[in-house]
Order: structure tokens, then sequence, then C-alpha cells
């Protein structure tokens, strides 16, 4: 790493690297930085007394409680998927694997408006399952299902996504050194394995649940916008945006983008982290 | 005898790995699986460990009296047998260590996983741990971990930790070929002392032949999915069984040319050498070691072949000579200095060269 610092230093000279550090910096400050400092300045820009009754504000506390349901739910789902789908990809080999592997950054590929919809369209009352599924009296579409659902699509890949790669990389000689030393599947895996990718699935995690708190689109076509009911934060913003509710849009929207600060800070962490270990590696 | 391979092959799709192959190793024996990348060592090595399986014998190749495709270690069939449950110590050419773990844990790892009616308890743990440390030449080096260490010291480790669960067999996988000259030779003589010591049934596999004709008591010579020679180091390099083997084991002068009125006589290479480069219905190879060589200033023999001196190496026991014949054929002589000094070689000049001993490979015969 030093040596990249005294190669980036030695080349060009001083002025060009002012402009680009400068204009680097100038984007940052006026696209990112200004407009999130706004939103907490017009948060609290009419007081905490509002701000704080904004949060508290019953349609509010439920936007949150179901933000943090649909997270609850799609992360560690997510979660367990990307363990199960890295582990498949990475330590067996199986027709159609390469495809599987594509197939999970699907919904990467596909805008979230499609995924909503796709969904509408299977379990919504005219969609193929709704009907039937009406009938036993379970209601996805614009019902809290549904907004579990399109959470669950939209951060599918994230888990799975950083693990594939590193235990690529890291192959199966230490799991097989386990079992040939007489541990069990379940002993390899916990005592080998997964300290091994401990980091990198943290890391999915966080970036797992910061887009399933922020999602919107996806979630969007599946809820009906029920305040109180259906909405999560980022839908519950919206709608009050579209109330001229300023005060209120922009303290909800602090919470997320604390979220989001948080999320960066803890990732930047983790990346040193991983970084390291994976030092480790390349020397072992 | 320790392990028994019975008629295995191995396939990967189109490409086979392995082709009816049969080996046996006897308990207390180093034996080491020799060949280039690709011979099938490295699958054979696995599929004895469990870490691979065997093709299924075709039902029509199959002789009733004989267990085709099957591992046997001490007699007894282990095709059921998880790698675990066979009790081998595997080393991997990376190490493989637990770089999570202390060397101490490492060591220890085969024994603390046992269930806990067969498990040691932590004092014996301890105990062994320490004796096999000591046994690495590594004590006071328990509590660093993997990454503070030196590649001979990790090799070091992980053969320790291999044999802290007293295997049945040890199978080694390119052992020190990640390692530089230097260790690797240091290695290899330590291995071999240690092998002395502890008698565990040990194969490994390589592609150095240095390193298998050194420490090996058996050499399997394989390529191209088969075994082209099994015996003694001494046996496998003074009478190689194919142009395969002595190609593989060390340098070797190959000369295109016939044996003269169909008549082969093995031994030193009589008047027929001179014509090199006829091609004739009895079109042969022959084989002549480096060292199996003689240069002179003059043509004292009639059957000595003129040659122009290109290269002289001094670098090593042996001079390493570059010639080149009339036909543009490379040839190679090792020649010991004082000889090459009293001859006063000079780069550029003519000389004759003639084979002391030659091998040659007719197709379906063998000497």
């Amino acid at each position: 790493m030093a040596n990249d610092k005294l190669k980036a230093d030695s080349v060009d000279p001083w002025w060009v690297r002012w402009l680009l550090i400068g204009a680097t910096v100038g984007f940052m400050v006026f696209l990112l930085v200004l407009p999130l400092g706004v939103i907490f300045w017009e948060a609290i820009r009419k007081g905490w007394g509002v701000y704080v009754k904004a949060l508290t504000d019953r349609s509010a506390r439920n936007a949150i409680m179901l933000s943090l349901v649909a997270a609850g739910i799609s992360v560690p789902l997510n979660f367990l998927f990307g363990l199960a789908a890295a582990w498949a990809t990475t330590k067996y080999t199986f027709p159609g694997k390469s495809l599987l592997i594509s197939m999970i950054d699907l919904p990467f590929a596909i805008s979230p408006i499609i995924a909503g919809l796709m969904y509408v369209l299977v379990f919504g009352l005219q969609g193929w399952l709704g009907a039937t599924l009406a009938s036993w009296g379970i209601q996805v579409i614009f019902a809290v299902p549904g907004v579990v659902l399109a959470t669950i699509f939209v951060t599918f890949p994230f888990v799975a996504r950083e693990l594939i790669p590193l235990m690529q990389e890291q192959g199966s000689e230490e799991e097989w050194a386990a079992i040939s030393l007489g541990a069990s599947g379940w002993q390899t895996f916990l005592k080998v394995t997964l300290p091994n990718i401990k980091w990198a699935i943290l890391y999915g995690v966080l970036l797992c649940n910061a887009r399933a708190m922020g999602e919107f689109g996806a979630v969007s076509v599946v809820s009906s916008n029920i305040r109180g009911r259906t909405n999560t934060i980022p839908l519950q913003i919206d709608a009050l945006y579209n109330d001229y509710n300023t005060a209120a849009a922009f303290a909800l929207a602090s919470i997320l983008a604390t979220l989001g600060i948080i999320t960066l800070i803890a990732k930047t962490l983790l990346e040193q982290k991983i970084e390291r270990q994976n030092g480790q590696e390349e020397s072992t | 005898m320790s392990v028994e391979v019975r008629g295995v092959s191995k396939t990967y799709g189109s490409f086979t790995a392995l082709r009816d192959i049969n080996l046996k190793i006897e308990t207390g024996e180093l034996v080491a699986l020799l060949g280039p990348s690709g011979s099938g060592k490295t699958t054979l090595l696995r599929i004895i460990a469990g870490m691979d399986t065997p093709d299924a014998p075709a039902a029509e190749g199959a002789i009733a009296d004989r267990a085709d495709g099957s591992i046997l270690f001490f007699g007894e069939d282990v095709a059921t047998m998880s790698v675990g449950q066979r009790r081998v110590g595997f080393v991997f050419q990376h190490y493989a260590l637990f770089k999570h773990m202390t060397v101490f844990d490492n060591i220890a790892f085969g024994l603390r996983v046992r269930p806990k009616s067969s498990r040691p308890s932590q004092s014996e743990i301890t105990d062994r741990v320490h004796r096999l440390l000591k046994l690495i030449q590594l004590e006071g080096f328990g509590q660093r971990f993997p990454m503070q260490l030196s590649g001979g010291q990790r090799q070091r480790v992980a053969l320790a930790r291999a044999l802290a669960i007293e295997p049945r067999i040890l199978l080694l996988d390119e052992p020190f070929g990640a390692l530089d000259a230097k260790v690797r030779q240091s290695l290899r003589e330590w291995l071999r002392r240690l092998h002395e010591e502890m008698h565990t049934t040990t194969v490994l596999v390589t592609h150095d032949q240095e390193e298998a004709l050194e420490v090996a008591d058996r050499v399997v010579v394989m390529n191209q999915a088969k075994i082209e020679q099994v015996g003694s180091p001494a046996e496998v390099f003074h009478h190689p069984a194919s142009e395969f083997v002595i190609d593989f084991l060390g340098n070797v002068n190959v000369f295109h040319g016939r044996i003269a009125g169909g008549d082969f006589q093995p031994g030193p290479l009589s008047a027929n050498l001179p014509q090199l480069q006829s091609v004739g219905a009895n079109a042969t190879k022959i084989y002549v070691r480096p060292h199996e060589m003689k240069i002179a200033r003059s043509k004292e023999d009639a059957d000595a072949i003129e040659a122009t001196v290109e290269r002289i190496n001094r670098a090593g026991v042996n001079a390493k000579i570059h010639l080149q014949t009339n036909q543009n054929d490379q040839v190679r002589v090792d020649l010991p200095l004082d000889q090459l000094d009293a001859l006063a070689l000079e780069i550029g000049e003519r000389v004759y060269f003639k084979p002391i001993q030659a091998r040659v490979f007719a197709p379906d015969y063998t000497i």
C-alpha cells in the first residue's frame, strides 16, 4: 500500500492533483453532503417539539414498525439463503450452477417497480394465486405480507454476492483438512468456515438491511399506501411530502439518513476487517 | 499391507484422470507418486483419502473374483468410510492451516472435535500437542498464528496437525511444492528422518523427481492416468521401464536412428550410431543420459560423432556442455570439471562425442 501512495504522488504535477481532488470534493459537497445536511436542517427547523411529535405520531410509529418488520424478516431469510447459495455454488458442482449464480443477481437487473408488479400479478386478486389465497382469508397484495415479499425480492442478492467470491477464493482445502481430522460437517462449518466468512456475512447483512429499510419502488407497488397500516418509512415520507407536511417528512427522512450514515461507517470498518483477513490469506 | 488400490479408474466428463490403477503399499513404507501435472497422482491420493470417489466399475469389465475400483486399508474395503472414519493424515500443498487459530489450536483440532466418549482429556491434549511441537522443532510457537510463521514452519505445523490424530496412513500432497529450494531440501531430509522414527505408512505426491528419488522407499511413476513404473529410486533411475520414465527422471539426450540389420543390442551402441536421422522401417529412439557420454578432441573411435561446442556451464559438480551435431541436433554432455579442464574445450571447437551407454525402448519391446 505504501507503494500505491508513492506512485500516485510522484506522477502528476501538483495543479492536476489539486484540480481533480477539488472537483471531486466539490461534487461530493454539492450533490451529497449539502442535500443530506438539508434533511437534518429541515427536520429540526420548526423546533424539537415538532420533530419529536412527527416521529411519535401514530402513523409514523406504524411506518417505522412496518419497516422494522420487513427488514427483520427479509434480512435473516436472505442471510440463510445467501449462506446456502454460497455454500452450494462454491463447495459443490452441479449442472446449471453458473445459471443459478447469475439468477441470484436478477433483482439487481430488474427495476423494483417491475418486481412489485410481478408480485401483484401472482398474488393480486386478479393474479394466479390471489383468488385461492383470498378464499383462505390470506391477503398478500396491499397488505403487510406483500411488503415483506417485495423487500425480500429486492434484497435477495446482498449476502450471497458478498460470500460467493470470497468462498470461491478461499476454496475448500481448510474444510477438507477439518473433515480429514475427523470433524463433522457441522463442526467444520462452525469452527472453520464461519470464522473465515463472518466479516463478509456481516457486510452483506448490513447492506441488505440498509436496502430493506430504504426500498421504495417495489414496496410502493404492492402496498396500497394505507397510512398506519401498509406504509413503510419511505412510503410514509412520500405521503407526508405530497401533503406538504415537510417538517414531518424530513423528520422521518432524518431517521433513514442517520441509518445510512451509520451503515456507511460500519461498512468502512468491515471493509478494513475483510481486507485484513484477506491479507492474512495471501501471506498464508 | 496398508493400502491396496484395485482397478481404480476415474473420469471427469471426457477427461480420464486414472485408468485401471493397481497398487499395493506396504505397512511402514514411504511411497512417492511421481508424475507431471495431469498424470493423475493427486487424484489417486484424494481417492485414497476419500475426498474423491473412484468410478463405479463397468459391468462387463468386472471380473468376478476381483473387486474392481476399490481401496483397501489393511485388507478392509473403505468404500463406505468417510474421510474422517478412514483416519488418514492429509497434508496439503498450501498447508490449509486454520488461520484464525493458534498453532496449538490447529494441532489440537483433530483431538478436540472427537465425540466426548473418545476425546482425550484437556491435559492429555496439551501433552500431546507439546510433544508434537517438539517433534516439529517449534516448541514455544504454540501461541503464534499461522500468518506469523514461515512457509516451512507452516508446513511442519500442518504435518503435526495431521499426526495428532495418530493416522493409520499419512498422505502428503505436494507438501514442499510452495517452498523455496533451500527450505525444501532441508524439509525433505527432515521428513525422511521423521519417517525413520515413526514408520507411519506414507504416500507422498510430487512432481519433483529429485524429491521422490531422495525421500521415498519406492517410487510410483505416473503418466497420463497410468502407472509407468514402480520401483526403488535406484531401480527407476537406472532401469527405467519406458521412454517416459527415462525422460522424466532427469535429463536425457534423444537420438532418432534405426537399428542396423534389424538386430538390436542393448548396452553400448556400436557402429549404428552415425546413421542418426536416417528413417527406416525399424526407426527408433535412442536415449543417452548426459553423464553417459565421452568427449574427445580427435576421432578416436570410428563411430564417434562430430559436433560443435555451443555452450559450457561450469556451475555444479559436473560441467554442462551443449553440443550441436552436423545434423543440428542439440546434445547435452555432463563432464566432471577435471576432465573438462584436461580437454581445455573452447566454444566453437569441433569435438567428437560417443555414448558410453544407451537405451532403446522399441515399441512392444521391453528390455
